[in-house]
């Protein structure tokens, strides 16, 4: 489970991430929500040790991402909104090295990289260079990467970005059935994934959490039985804000 | 940080650097021997001035071509996200990296021994005092890599990496070579001249090619070659806070 205590982040005199709490437990899907530039990605990379938070603590399965990375890493699948890959490499030998550097060896190994192909239905590209793969594909090898551990904490920063509408339908699919047997906490645009995928949601506005409820509570709160329009009304467009 | 070696390596040698470099520092050694260095028509039996003098020349200007990929790549692509998330430490991957980019010019170096089996054909020469030599060559190349990987840390863009690391190199050669030392002389004073020639290989190296295994040369190499990854764990770590 994660555990996000005033988590915040300053660069310089912008306040990215603002004491920012919350609570993603085993069997729940938090949907992150927001604008861009909310700080959704940053509180991400915070969340999985990438880069240091300048105040709060966040805590993976009850141990510190800050105090002891290397443990909490461990037990964290991470997507990263580019979904970066090495394209050098074959899909079949970056998910090897994946593997590798998380101390899978031998059949483990081999079981892990077949099992995390068929979950992200890359069977008919996994001997293909990655540099030749087209976008979805791409993002759902980097998908695969982040599963292959089988990690108890899966955090990913728009998962379904860029997909065609059938790929989103799977990869929605997909995190509703892990989501029963792991903690993820999942940053999107799309509001309809809300209601798809999410058992909680919570939408972020300039670092701070400016609505947090289920699904249905949240329909609730806009009044207007609409997401987008409690979207537009909780948080400041890029018009106003200057 | 083996599993990160592996991939690096790999990496070398599935895309044309490893390879054009490799064979441009054969052609160039080889060629610079047998000219400049007329290793034939001077006749003696040692590497030392014909064949080993070159080397430090030759990797001024190729040894940043290999390191400056290490992490502007990384920092480009935003493998370096996947990287830092990974349940590995900072120091092991830049070890690996760093061991990749050395296993790449050790192949370079082992690829040379035809010029070692000619001068042993031709004569007797003091094979210690050649494999102390090329140990020498090996940790001029290896520190000017560190160098290198410092830098790239600094930058996502390879040339402006190649740029500095080739400059920072090149005052490394010429800071210590005696003309140059010789023509300093006349403009700056004693104590400044000597913190120049500190800084420069030749001292270091010309021993080592001479077969003479100073400790205050090794003690040289590696304390460079651990400040500068040192400074590239400060570094990587100062971008992200």
């Amino acid at each position: 489970m994660i555990e996000v205590v005033n988590l915040t982040k300053q660069f310089g005199i912008k306040r990215a991430v603002d004491n920012l709490s919350f609570t993603v437990k085993k069997g729940e899907v938090l949907g992150f929500l927001g604008p861009n530039g909310a700080g959704k990605s940053t509180t991400m990379r915070m969340v999985t040790g990438f880069i240091p938070p300048t105040a709060g603590e966040a805590k993976i399965c009850g141990i510190s991402i800050v105090e002891s990375p290397a443990e909490a890493k461990k037990r964290i699948g991470y997507l990263p909104e580019s979904a970066p890959l090495y394209n050098d490499m074959t899909v079949t030998s970056f998910l090897k090295f994946c593997a590798e550097v998380r101390g899978l060896k031998g059949i483990s190994k081999k079981e892990a990289v077949e099992r995390a192909i068929e979950t992200c239905f890359l069977n008919s590209v996994a001997q293909q260079a990655i540099e030749t793969l087209s976008k979805g594909y791409r993002h759902r090898t980097c998908l695969a990467q982040a599963l292959l551990h089988d990690p108890e904490v899966l955090i990913l920063d728009e998962p379904t970005d860029g997909l065609d509408p059938n790929q989103k339908y799977e990869v929605r699919q997909l995190i509703k059935r892990l989501g029963e047997t792991k903690a993820i906490l999942f940053s999107t645009h799309i509001l309809e994934e809300v209601e798809a995928a999410c058992t909680r949601a919570v939408i972020v506005d300039r670092g701070s959490i400016v609505a947090d409820g289920t699904p249905a509570e949240l329909l609730a709160q806009s009044g207007t039985g609409s997401l987008t329009d409690l979207f537009r009304a909780v948080t400041t467009r890029d018009t106003e804000a200057a | 940080m083996f599993t990160i070696f592996k991939r690096e390596l790999k990496s070398y040698f599935t895309q044309p650097t490893a390879y054009a470099i490799i064979v441009i520092f054969l052609l160039f050694s080889m060629a610079l021997a047998f000219t400049f260095g007329k290793f034939i028509a001077v006749g003696d039996a040692s590497l030392e001035w014909s064949f080993l003098f070159w080397h430090p020349w030759i990797y001024m200007l190729l040894a940043p071509a290999v390191g400056m990929r290490l992490w502007a790549d990384e920092q480009r692509y935003g493998t370096i996200e996947l990287l830092g998330t990974f349940p590995i430490s900072t120091w092991k991957v830049i070890i690996g990296k760093y061991l990749a980019g050395a296993s790449v010019w050790l192949i370079a170096l082992l690829l040379t021994f035809p010029i070692v089996l000619t001068v042993n054909y031709l004569g007797s020469p003091d094979n210690g005092s050649i494999l102390s030599g090329y140990i020498g060559s090996f940790l001029v190349c290896c520190t000017f890599l560190a160098i290198t990987m410092l830098v790239s840390a600094f930058t996502r863009d390879q040339v402006v990496c190649l740029i500095v690391s080739v400059s920072i190199c090149v005052l490394m050669v010429m800071g210590g070579y005696d003309d140059v030392t010789l023509q300093l002389a006349k403009i700056v004073s004693p104590s400044v001249l000597e913190g120049i020639t500190a800084l420069g290989v030749w001292s270091h190296f010309s021993s080592l090619s001479r077969g003479l295994f100073r400790f205050q040369d090794l003690v040289w190499f590696t304390s460079l070659i651990s400040v500068s990854l040192l400074g590239t764990s400060a570094i990587l770590s100062a971008k992200r806070a």
